[in-house]
């Protein structure tokens, strides 16, 4: 098991440097640049100070040159410095902002658990009944809105119309002035809306997954035999059918990291939330080279490491996968 | 499949057979008519600006209210439609046409080819893809063109796999073998006998990307690195409901409506053509 952790995590290095070294190509090929970006409404800027700014930030040097010296400092972990005017770290950068928008992830994969589970299985246990024809009619539903179209549904409903909830930000103009439990709960109430949007879309994937997960176990000889041999039907579907289902689901986590980050951009951009996504979105508008490479390659080690981490938990999970 | 129209004959009536998927097509014959015919659903000129008419509600002279330009905003999502919907064909298209030259290329010749473009399709699932289109459409400009390359050139991964998996499947057949016994070259084989095997999936495929592909479009345009106004789109209709969300609910509501239904009726169709092409899994 650890030779096999080891030898996935090596093998995920030339992954990152692929994807590093194509995000690079991409952003340096693509015409304008972060020079043009400052200096291009600025009438006093002379071509020879847009010259210096270039050679400032290493601008100046052949492509190959710039992603050789990006590559040697992301070896000793040194994102760079940021090309905002604040100049700052982009790891202090990331760092900052890192928090809130796993805060908000993990807890909309916990929501999206919780609800599509039992969902999935009750569903799949009672197939054509009215509350599977609902569920699958809310599942459709749920595949085709659009999130934020749903965030400003619920911010005109929620906050605009019945004033119960802040919509935006993440913390009140008189935060500092609570106390703990007070803070908390304002924390609280602003995230209420962002994790339900997070995990809205998720959550119809899922339940669908599981109901085509439980059917297949359903049939499956091993749940017929359980049944023949008299287990009360509770017995069949919890140990028996419902264990097996949950496999195929560890997977699932790994995989929606990619499409989690994604969103994230979206509903941190409507809910004014200080997260990675915003962040990002912010680096791609003015250019910040180095904060965009930053966060693209933070983006794909977490994508890498939750691949690594599903297929380690189906194989702990499942005795024939750890014996192949 | 040429000499077994039996199967298509079989297919088609299956999928008409079909209620929802039957309500899923006509959403989008409905959504066609719009877009090939907007000024059959609204008189009104989709980009005049009125000053003494902004953020009205919902009347009879404006059915679905005017914008914060005074423009009537069922003018502008009917001219809209068309921007929306051709977005998602276009993207589509590319997507899987790079993925089933990808998927052919690895499952049939197998091998190095195999490893080589499989690496490189692990490598592109591992970018976060909202992340990858925000960056090329910000940097290279937002056009509608370009949009419709990028969302393609980031979402043909899962067509090159399912392409595979069933080239890999299909080239062990006794049909193909018999093909090349017979003295069919790679490039018979491949287009007569392997392509045309794929194509229920790929049908699948592509309808639900065009679906995926919609909502794509309109969150960037949303997020106004889009289709740039004056053009109308439903994602930067709704910009502007946002932006007035205190006073203007209709600005909001109608357009994101519309794409869920229009989402809806290519994920329904989607569906309904997966059962029909193997009813085995229907239901699931």
């Amino acid at each position: 098991m650890l030779r096999y952790i080891l030898r996935r995590l090596l093998l995920s290095i030339p992954l990152l440097v692929g994807i590093s070294l194509v995000s690079f190509l991409m952003m340096h090929m693509a015409p304008g640049g972060p020079i043009g970006a400052v200096t291009d409404l600025n009438p006093k800027a002379t071509a020879e100070s847009r010259a210096r700014l270039q050679a400032y930030y290493g601008l100046d040097q052949p492509l190959h040159v710039q992603y050789g010296r990006w590559l040697a400092r992301m070896a000793t972990l040194d994102f760079g410095d940021s090309f905002s005017p604040d100049g700052r770290p982009v790891s202090e950068k990331i760092r900052e902002r890192i928090p809130i928008t796993l805060t908000i992830n993990v807890l909309s994969m916990t929501l999206i658990f919780l609800v599509a589970i039992p969902v999935g299985i009750y569903s799949a246990v009672r197939k054509g009944s009215l509350f599977d024809r609902i569920s699958t009619v809310t599942v459709f539903t749920g595949f085709a809105i659009p999130t934020f179209w749903l965030a400003l549904l619920l911010m005109i409903l929620f906050g605009v119309k019945l004033g119960w909830l802040p919509i935006s930000g993440i913390s009140s103009l008189d935060y500092g002035s609570l106390g703990v439990a007070g803070k908390l709960a304002d924390r609280a109430r602003h995230l209420i809306l962002p994790v339900l949007l997070a995990a809205f879309g998720g959550l119809a994937g899922m339940s669908r997954y599981m109901r085509s997960n439980m059917l297949e176990v359903i049939r499956q000889d091993y749940v017929a035999t359980a049944r023949a041999k008299g287990l009360p039907e509770g017995k069949v579907i919890f140990r028996h059918a419902m264990r097996n289902a949950l496999l195929p689901v560890i997977t699932i986590l790994g995989l929606s990291v990619p499409d989690l980050l994604g969103g994230s951009v979206i509903f941190e951009t409507i809910f004014a939330i200080p997260g990675m996504g915003q962040l990002f979105y912010q680096g791609v508008m003015s250019r910040d080279y180095p904060l965009i490479m930053g966060i693209l390659t933070i983006g794909a080690f977490l994508t890498l490491l939750g691949n690594l981490l599903a297929d380690v938990g189906y194989a702990l999970a499942d005795p024939r996968i750890r014996q192949a | 499949m040429s000499g077994t129209p039996g199967i298509w004959r079989d297919f088609t009536r299956r999928l008409l057979r079909n209620r929802l998927a039957a309500a899923g097509g006509a959403i989008i014959v409905f959504f066609f008519l719009v877009s090939a015919l907007p000024a059959l659903f609204s008189s009104h000129p989709p980009n005049r600006i009125d000053i003494v008419h902004i953020l009205r509600a919902p009347s009879a002279e404006h059915p679905l209210g005017t914008d914060d330009l005074g423009r009537d905003v069922l003018a502008r999502m009917a001219h809209g439609a068309r921007i929306s919907l051709s977005v998602g064909f276009v993207a589509v298209g590319i997507a899987i046409a790079i993925g089933l030259v990808v998927g052919l290329l690895a499952g049939y010749y197998g091998g190095w080819v195999d490893a080589v473009l499989m690496r490189f399709v692990d490598m592109m699932l591992c970018f976060p893809a909202f992340f990858l289109i925000l960056s090329v459409i910000a940097f290279i400009g937002p056009s509608i063109w370009n949009i419709m390359i990028i969302i393609g050139l980031t979402g043909w991964m899962g067509v090159a796999r399912l392409v595979r998996a069933e080239t890999l499947s299909l080239k062990e057949r006794d049909f193909v073998a018999a093909a090349r016994a017979q003295g069919a070259g790679d490039g018979r084989i491949v287009f007569r006998h392997i392509l045309p095997n794929t194509l229920a999936p790929i049908l699948v495929a592509a309808t639900l990307g065009v679906a995926g592909a919609i909502l794509t479009e309109s969150a960037l345009s949303f997020l106004g690195i889009g289709v740039q106004p004056p053009t109308p789109s439903w994602g930067n209709i709704l910009t502007a409901g946002k932006d007035n969300i205190e006073f203007a609910w209709w600005l909001s509501f109608f357009p994101g409506l519309a794409i869920l239904v229009t989402v809806l009726g290519y994920n329904l169709l989607g569906e309904g053509i997966r059962d029909a092409a193997d009813p085995r899994l229907k239901g699931r």
